[in-house]
């Protein structure tokens, strides 16, 4: 029986469908204290005074937290960038002004959540309110600065210079010039919103109950912030309410719950972040703006070359970037050929949320970038969409890109004939010419997205050469516990994404047991010794480093397992089998009925030991695996080397309709093809395919973070921001291919990112339908107001120029 | 200077999976912080705060709302059915059983909701199309699984119910 590659129900499941699953925000416990986070009105203004008397009056509140106490108790979080950016005060609470709307001013911790909400709304604060700078353009002129340590809001800048660029121009027979193209500003807004419980202990040390979803980095932050070793942090998740990466920096609210707890003699406290909270504070996606693009095509419209200008707005705070800044460049070429590339890249600060890793995290803005660069030059040169992309695609595999990243395998004119045949592409394209012969507006678009997975932290180096990050890491711990059950504790702490399953599949696998006989434990637990610095679930990882650190755990355990089996049935280790027998699982003789069971094995070990002899004295039955994947650290000078481990793909094909009479696109057909390598789950990897296609429609064609010019949010709430919901999904027809990857163990590329690829296939089938109207689509978002706006004034002739010849 | 008035607590009386009840309480307390901070049960989800996710659903008198948007004191003698009260003698609603073998969840937090809203549609409509499913879920959302697997899940139950009339669910 083999285990991986079966569409095994998920454990999770069990609880999760009965309401017995453990989310932060159901832990209760008496005398637990609530906290609320009083927060900026403004995105911009000085703070004059805070006074808290009257809440602290108020019967029930048992603290108050004011900028000022959260400065003398903490240190500002360590910042990645270099230059003027690293010296960015970046606190919990904002002290002398805050910089964009929802930032924390204040906060009670009170009997009651309700209580807390009351005194919050006692607490008096002045401000005086200053200009708000809402532009990444308006940001790098530097009128009005935000951070006056940092002195200016350019927080990193780089190029990007691959191949032979001018050379590439000068032989060019098409160059295509886009003036402008703009990745609005959204995030895949996880149901749960962020929460934990804290509780600074008489001990001196604090406990979290949390949903962060990148615990390895979250304790390397929060440990110094709050002036503590990571060894008197004790930080567990159980189940976490989805992430896609919007969980990353919810340690800065952790830090106030523990502050709270502090001041507040010890007692615990929870903080349970509402949703209006979530959109204004807790992280977007990075928005980006792309200028002065040029195209070299040769004659058969085969790109040669790209320069580009891309601005990168992370909002107020730099907190994860300016990783974004580098973390793009895993996939410089898209899944095309081209080897000349010089992009020149900025980001800088606006008074809008700090942005936040967000599924399909830097790469599919850039991804985006390409794909309408390639399908508006497709356009402009008559090529139709599955021509150039055949023209283009890579085929050779592996395939070191321009910037020595290495693609491990793919084909991606086979996932394109596949989601041609599942949309029934001959059919739309004779239903196209119909359409266009009666004047209506139907277009059909190809995008494909790359899901690079596993990073090599050493591209930070790129971004930073004195950060001391490189490589990357996973842990798992196995043991045979004291009845003879198999327990696994992961470091990744998952999101919903079945790690309990996918892990049982492979120890299941190799010890030649069933899945129900493995205990895999929920969640992340810095008590378990199940951590690295790089434990977590994010960049599409888990299929390669936490299978692979469960893999080598199996190897370790078996080892020990074998060992004591051989001295006990006086065998050889080699005669020996892992199998289950009538009681269970057991190691036997092969070709006899000659064996011992775990509960045997076990206890050897742990209660039954004076038999043993010394040549045993190291089997503990209590094994750690750390799995590294074998990168390199890059050339930082070259901004050169392998920067991701797998690379899993996606082609989708859409076919849209606009309503002339009123700008709404409607998604008549939809197909998307994913390759993630070997599957592991196909139910689960599916489930990931699904989710990702729908955040990427809904982005599209709903969800956007909208900021009025004085950094008002306008879409603070579910009623505006509007999620997508099963009354706009379309039916989508889903279909997959397996290209294994050569650099994992077992053939399976990371995955679950693939939220970008909408985004591009939207788009192209949005220009497919307007070419001929004039228009170009220069943005991401495609609300039919925006579109309505496009055929009132087409934008072909401002934004895009051609030159041949 | 603002100040607030302490206002007396009410008593509210419900019966919950079939259990009678009974706390004073605020009388600004919403029904889904009755439910889950009162009587502890955790299972029924908050996920916004304008009534637009549906994490909260639960039937009070058979019908599904959204208990962020009801009072508790509007619930007072009223009967109301949670996620945990859908299995029965040890078995699982034919919905739960679907939801998990279509992988209808992922990390699971819509999850309660989900289920109570698709009992309340098949409740009304056994036999729903893929356009009456959808509908029947508008008012939750799902930011995992992209629906798909949910209309599947939905189907497959509405089958196994029509089918299996034996399956002893009386809910």
């Amino acid at each position: 029986m083999t285990w991986v590659g079966k569409s095994l129900r998920r454990k999770e499941d069990d609880r999760l469908i009965r309401g017995r699953g453990l989310f932060t925000d159901d832990e209760l416990a008496p005398g637990m204290l609530h906290l609320y986070i009083l927060r900026s009105p403004y995105a911009h203004a000085r703070i004059l005074d805070v006074d808290v008397s009257a809440a602290e009056a108020l019967p029930g509140v048992a603290c108050t937290l004011t900028g000022r106490e959260v400065a003398e108790l903490c240190d500002p979080y360590m910042q990645l960038a270099p230059g003027p950016a690293a010296n960015i005060r970046d606190l919990p609470m904002a002290v002398d002004k805050v910089v964009y709307q929802g930032e924390p001013v204040a906060a009670v911790a009170a009997t009651s959540a309700a209580i807390a909400m009351d005194a919050g709304l006692l607490i008096e604060v002045d401000y005086e309110m200053l200009d708000s700078v809402m532009d990444v353009e308006q940001s790098l002129q530097d009128d009005t600065v935000l951070h006056d340590a940092a002195g200016t809001n350019r927080v990193w800048h780089g190029v990007f210079d691959y191949g032979d660029v001018d050379k590439a121009f000068a032989e060019a027979a098409h160059v295509v010039r886009i003036d402008r193209l703009h990745f609005h500003r959204y995030s895949s807004t996880p149901l749960e919103n962020n929460a934990c419980v804290a509780e600074w202990t008489r001990q001196g040390t604090v406990e979290f109950l949390c949903n962060n979803s990148f615990p390895g980095f979250a304790q390397q932050l929060l440990a110094p912030g709050l002036r503590l070793r990571t060894d008197q942090l004790h930080i567990r998740t159980y189940d976490v309410g989805g992430s896609f990466g919007n969980k990353i920096w919810n340690y800065v609210y952790m830090a106030l719950a523990a502050l709270a707890s502090r001041k507040a003699g010890g007692q615990r406290v929870k903080w349970s972040e509402i949703r209006t909270e979530h959109l204004l504070a807790s992280g977007h996606g990075n928005e980006r703006t792309f200028l002065d693009t040029e195209v070299a095509l040769d004659a058969n419209g085969v790109l040669t070359a790209i320069r580009s200008r891309h601005l990168d707005d992370c909002g107020a705070y730099t907190r994860y970037e300016p990783l974004g800044c580098v973390i793009w460049s895993q996939v410089t070429p898209a899944t095309y050929g081209i080897r000349n590339l010089r992009i020149d890249f900025t980001q800088a600060v606006t008074n809008k949320c700090p942005v936040v890793p967000n599924r399909g995290y830097s790469r599919m803005q850039h991804l985006w970038f390409m794909e309408r660069v390639l399908d508006i030059c497709a356009h402009e040169l008559g090529i139709p969409a599955d021509e150039m992309r055949l023209r283009n695609y890579i085929r050779e595999f592996p395939y070191e890109t321009p910037n020595g990243c290495i693609y491990d395998s793919g084909n991606y004119p086979a996932m394109l004939d596949k989601a041609k045949a599942l949309i029934g592409w001959d059919d739309w394209q004779k239903k196209q010419a119909e359409a266009r012969a009666d004047g209506r507006l139907l277009g059909i678009g190809i995008g494909t997205t790359l899901d690079s997975g596993t990073n090599n932290f050493g591209q930070a180096q790129i971004m930073n050469p004195d950060l001391p990050f490189s490589g990357n890491s996973e842990v798992a711990t196995m043991k045979l516990d004291l009845e003879g059950q198999i327990v696994v504790c992961l470091g990744t702490g998952p999101s919903g994404q079945g790690h309990e399953t996918a892990a049982s599949q492979v120890v299941a696998d190799e010890l030649n047991i069933s899945p129900d006989s493995v205990y895999v434990r929920p969640g992340f637990d810095t008590a378990w010794n199940t951590f690295v610095g790089h434990s977590g679930t994010y960049a599409s990882q888990f299929a390669v480093t936490g299978l692979s650190a469960v893999h080598g755990a199996c190897q370790k355990l078996k080892a020990e397992m074998r060992r004591l089996a051989a001295f006990m049935l006086e065998a050889a280790e080699e005669d020996l089998d892992f199998c289950t027998g009538e009681e269970g699982p057991e190691l036997r003789i092969k070709g006899t009925d000659r064996a011992i069971n775990y509960w045997f094995l076990s206890n050897l070990v742990n209660n039954n030991n004076a038999m043993l002899p010394e040549s045993l004295a190291d089997v503990t039955l209590n094994v750690r695996h750390v799995y590294r994947p074998p990168f390199k650290v890059p050339d930082t000078e070259r901004k050169f080397g392998n920067l991701t481990l797998t690379y899993a793909a996606q082609l989708h094909i859409a076919v849209i309709e606009v309503d002339r009479e009123t700008g709404r696109p409607k998604i008549l057909a939809y197909s998307a093809v994913d390759d993630c390598g070997k599957v592991i789950n196909p139910k689960i990897a599916a489930g990931q395919v699904h989710g990702a296609t729908n955040h990427g429609i809904g982005a599209a064609l709903m969800e956007s973070f909208n900021y009025d010019e004085i950094g008002n949010l306008l879409t603070s709430t579910f009623s505006d921001y509007c999620p997508i919901t099963s009354m706009n999904i379309p039916d989508v027809q889903y279909g997959n291919i397996e290209t294994p990857s050569p650099f994992s163990y077992n053939g399976a590329k990371g995955m679950g990112e693939g939220g970008g690829g909408p985004l591009h296939t939207i788009a192209a089938a949005l220009q497919d339908a307007l070419f001929a109207e004039g228009i170009i689509i220069d943005d991401s978002h495609h609300s039919p107001s925006r579109v309505f706006d496009r055929l009132q004034e087409p934008n072909r002739d401002r934004r895009v120029s051609v030159r041949s010849g | 200077m603002n100040t607030i008035e302490i206002i007396e607590k009410v008593s509210v009386e419900v019966t919950i999976n079939g259990q009678r009840q009974r706390r004073d309480v605020e009388p600004r307390m919403l029904l889904v912080q009755f439910i889950r901070d009162e009587l502890r049960l955790t299972g029924t989800h908050i996920g916004c705060d304008t009534t637009y996710c549906g994490a909260c659903t639960v039937l009070l008198n058979g019908e599904p709302v959204k208990s962020c948007t009801v009072l508790a004191a509007q619930a007072d003698q009223c009967e109301i059915l949670t996620v945990e009260g859908l299995e029965q003698d040890g078995k699982l609603h034919p919905l739960q059983e679907a939801f998990a073998e279509h992988h209808g969840l992922q990390c699971g937090y819509c999850t309660p909701g989900m289920l109570m809203s698709s009992v309340a549609l098949l409740a009304d409509n056994p036999s729903p199309g893929r356009k009456e499913i959808r509908k029947g879920i508008a008012g939750n959302l799902c930011r995992c699984t992209g629906y798909h697997n949910i209309f599947k899940a939905v189907e497959a139950a509405a089958e196994e119910m029509r089918e299996g009339a034996d399956h002893g669910h009386q809910i």
